[in-house]
């Protein structure tokens, strides 16, 4: 369903995805390790279509369709998630109404019916149960004055809401507590494992993997994919660490 | 040209960011007064629009004498003219409550403001004013805020809050507060600021599918909605919001 192909892009003129090569099929969870400053978050970006970073080589497919020539907003509404390492307050506008507009562009975007604010509440009281999170969170301002967990916890129930195809999950379980990234970890499978829907999970720890089982694990370095495997490799890096196991 | 009065100019420290030349022909000794007797309250929802009678300016002129308790509660959004201007002289008797919510909105070359005067003329009397201009184009949004306090004006509480947003480059916001204090117990707090659109927000609202113009008008919503919080009619707040925010929706 994502198909990433010799992607190079710059910041700044700063060159940092250097030829990185990876497809994600349907049903399928990626695993994205690698030291600091590899480029992970770059590539997330990349794929969300963040202003500022630029792709001067390669292509990016999602379901078939050119990735790259969408703004931000129509890949959202073509089914891609990015859960950000870093997520934004937006002092002044609720969850509720953030997320009723977000998932209404989404659906007015596919030519589906808007839901009406009953519809939509009932939807958001279940996904926020399915992540343990209060439904009062939700009347508050988008991740205002929240912890670094319960950002994480309701970028997912945003995540549920939303019900994307394709996740990519930047580092969702930094952050966490132990039971929340339990939770968060259940929330992730409960939401985005089907036969039909793909994850790109970007983390540092072998923990989530625990909960969230990857069929494939890779490793970032400057900018490219230097080591692919399946879960035990996230085990090897956890125990010997990057330079022994990918360099 | 109106020979019998003579116009105001730049000079004038109330007239310093104006569009004084949009002003000919404008009757500038058209004052309203507005009386609360003690103990009242008068609210009012003041808006300058768009509409087939709009002048190249159009100007909002009141007095306002609060007896002892009484309130006073103004919510106002300058949408239209060329200069488009409320002014408030406001006098406060002991206990006395003065609150404006006030916002400025426009593009082109236009000038929108607020101006006021409130006098703070015996003890206990409070006021608060909160202003936000929006503005685009070669537009701008001005709030000029005097407050005065009397030598027996003690336990005054004056606040004054202004936030400029500019949406595009040529845009731009004066706030001129000017507070003079003869009383000692006084509490008299005042901010102003300026900024542009927060992109990561906007960043972030496009990746869960808003298009650029819905993050804007969410981003402006909130940020004007300081203005109305005191507001405490829910129909006339969601009146105000609709007035500014199609203001927005016509020009950007
Ligand atoms: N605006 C910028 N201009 C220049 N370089 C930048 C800019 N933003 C990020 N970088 C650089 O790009 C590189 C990749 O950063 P990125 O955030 O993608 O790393 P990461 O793999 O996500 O790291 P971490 O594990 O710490 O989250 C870093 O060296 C970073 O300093
Ligand atoms: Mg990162």
């Amino acid at each position: 369903m994502l198909k990433i192909e010799n992607l190079h892009a710059e910041i700044d003129g700063t060159q940092i995805l250097n030829g990185l090569t990876l497809e994600v099929g349907a049903g399928e969870v990626h695993a994205i390790m690698g030291p600091n400053g590899a480029g992970k978050s770059t590539l997330a970006y990349v794929l969300g279509g963040r202003p500022g970073y630029e792709v001067t080589a390669g292509s990016v497919t999602f379901k078939g369709q050119d990735l790259l020539e969408l703004e931000p907003h129509e890949r959202a509404a073509a089914g891609m998630f990015l859960g950000f390492q870093y997520p934004v307050e937006i002092p002044g506008v609720s969850n509720v109404q953030f997320l009723r507009e977000a998932l209404n562009s989404q659906r007015k975007a596919r030519g589906e019916e808007p839901l009406t604010g009953g519809e939509f509440l009932k939807l958001a009281k279940d996904k926020a149960g399915l992540l343990k999170l209060d439904m009062d969170m939700l009347k508050r301002h988008v991740n205002v004055g929240f912890s670094g967990g319960e950002k994480k916890r309701a970028e997912m129930v945003q995540m549920g809401i939303l019900d994307p195809v394709l996740a990519v999950l930047d580092e969702t379980d930094s952050g966490l507590d132990i039971d929340a990234l339990r939770v968060v970890g259940e929330g992730i499978n409960a939401i985005m494992r089907a036969p039909d829907k793909g994850v790109l999970l970007i983390t540092h720890y072998q923990r989530l993997l625990d909960y969230v089982k990857p069929d494939y694990v890779h490793v970032l370095s400057k900018g490219r994919i230097v080591k692919t495997g399946d879960a035990d490799l996230a085990k090897r890096l956890e125990a010997e660490g990057y330079e022994a196991v990918a360099a | 040209m109106n020979a019998t009065t003579t116009l105001p100019t730049r000079k004038d420290e109330a007239w310093r960011y104006s569009a004084v030349e949009a002003l000919d022909g404008v009757d500038l000794d058209a004052w309203r007064a507005i009386d609360v007797a003690a103990g009242e309250t008068f609210r009012e929802c003041l808006t300058i629009e768009d509409g087939p009678g709009t002048g190249a300016s159009e100007l909002r002129r009141l007095r306002v004498t609060l007896g002892a308790g009484a309130r006073c509660e103004l919510f106002a959004v300058i949408a239209a003219a060329e200069l488009g201007r409320i002014e408030v002289e406001v006098r406060l008797a002991e206990g006395a409550h003065f609150e404006l919510g006030g916002v400025t909105l426009g593009g082109r070359e236009t000038v929108r403001e607020f101006v006021t005067r409130v006098v703070h003329a015996e003890p206990g009397a409070t006021s608060n004013q909160v202003v936000r201009a929006v503005h685009w184009g070669r537009g701008t949004g001005n709030f000029l805020g005097n407050i005065d306090v009397v030598r027996d004006a003690q336990q005054t509480d004056a606040a004054q809050s202004f936030k400029g947003l500019l949406l595009e480059k040529g845009a731009s916001v004066n706030a001129v507060p000017q507070l003079e204090i003869f009383a000692d117990d006084v509490k008299c707090a005042h901010g102003a600021s300026v900024g542009q659109m927060d992109e990561m927000a906007r960043y972030y609202m496009a990746a869960r599918g808003l298009s650029p113009e819905l993050s804007r008008r969410l981003l402006v919503q909130a940020f004007i909605g300081d203005a109305f919080v005191a507001l405490d009619d829910e129909g006339e707040r969601e009146r105000m919001m609709a007035i500014a925010l199609a203001k927005l929706d016509k020009h950007l």
